[in-house]
């Protein structure tokens, strides 16, 4: 078994209004200097077939018109 | 017209659906989303909720449903869809309607009474009384570009309608934006004030207001059987 990590995050130019919500949050917490927030979600799987992993994420794991996705093998 | 309406675990408005389905003269049943056969009914109902917990995205598990597989068939052979809520994220996820649905501008869970403006399938040939939701007995007119608005309570979090600029142009060329929120009735931040959208063929339909839950005059506004009634017409 192939164990892989899936990172998808909004396509570049797509509101993302959670990173949005975060990053107006920090500086009351002390943290300045921070921009560019994108707040995306991580898929840990094990594959039989690494191949058809990229398959997954287009049919599945992420939805191309609004995310990109990035497989990494661990 | 017998109609179907789809429940899906995590579904929630099945059964307002099947009455408005009803208060405009068809019959209607439920149809589980394992069945891979609907049972030959006429018109199908996608309804809103919360399908599959919303898990991973809106809609993105409830496509994979042997139902939808019936459903895709359906529309193919040009059988008419109604995707309501998180049916219309599940209609998008499956690809029988173009966009996706994302999380409100806001980040706000938004409940409340919203103006749409119902639009005709191909404005500039048809005219506001062809097409399909264009063939509107709407009480209340509205002007320039031939639609009609209605009155219709919307309630979801992830319902900012997106899609890229060259697909807007495209949808609005062809007629196939089908609803806009009214001016400041916008309350999400979907691109170009859109509501609702129907595919290129105009059988399938989706939005997230809830015209369903506008059918009876005791809950205020029955704007919402014009929906159902322009799919009636349709089948």
């Amino acid at each position: 078994m192939a164990k892989a990590r899936v990172l998808i995050r909004p396509k570049e130019g797509i509101l993302d209004p959670q990173g949005k919500a975060v990053e107006r949050a920090l500086p009351a917490l002390g943290f300045e200097g921070i921009g560019h927030v994108r707040v995306g979600r991580m898929v840990e799987l094990e594959a039989e077939d690494a191949e058809r992993l990229g398959e997954l994420c287009e049919k599945l794991l992420a939805n191309p018109l609004i995310e990109d996705y990035e497989i990494q093998p661990l | 017209m017998i109609w179907g309406v789809l429940q899906f675990p995590g579904s929630c408005d099945e059964r307002d659906a099947l009455h408005a389905c009803e208060v405009v003269g068809g019959e209607a049943r439920l149809i589980w989303h394992e069945d891979r056969d609907l049972g030959g009914v006429d018109g199908v109902v996608v309804p809103g909720g919360f399908s599959f917990g919303d898990y991973l995205r809106a809609g993105a598990i409830a496509r994979f449903s042997p139902a939808m597989e019936a459903v895709a068939e359906h529309a193919a052979a040009g059988g008419p869809v109604l995707g309501i809520c998180n049916g219309f994220q599940v209609l998008c996820e499956a690809g029988l309607l173009p966009g996706a649905l994302l999380r409100n501008e806001e980040l706000r869970f938004i409940c409340k009474q919203a103006d749409l403006v119902a639009l005709p399938q191909h404005p500039a040939v048809d005219g506001p009384e062809t097409g399909h939701i264009g063939r509107f007995s709407a009480h209340r007119p509205e002007g320039a570009d031939g639609g009609r608005t209605l009155s219709i309570p919307l309630k979801h979090g992830e319902g900012r309608y997106y899609a890229p600029d060259d697909l807007l142009d495209a949808l609005e060329a062809k007629g196939q934006v089908a609803y806009r929120y009214a001016e400041g009735h916008n309350v999400n931040g979907s691109v170009r004030d859109i509501a609702g959208v129907r595919s290129e063929r105009g059988n399938v339909v989706g939005l997230m207001p809830h015209p369903e839950h506008a059918v009876d005059p005791l809950t205020g506004s029955t704007d919402g059987r014009q929906v159902f009634e322009a799919l009636e017409r349709y089948a």
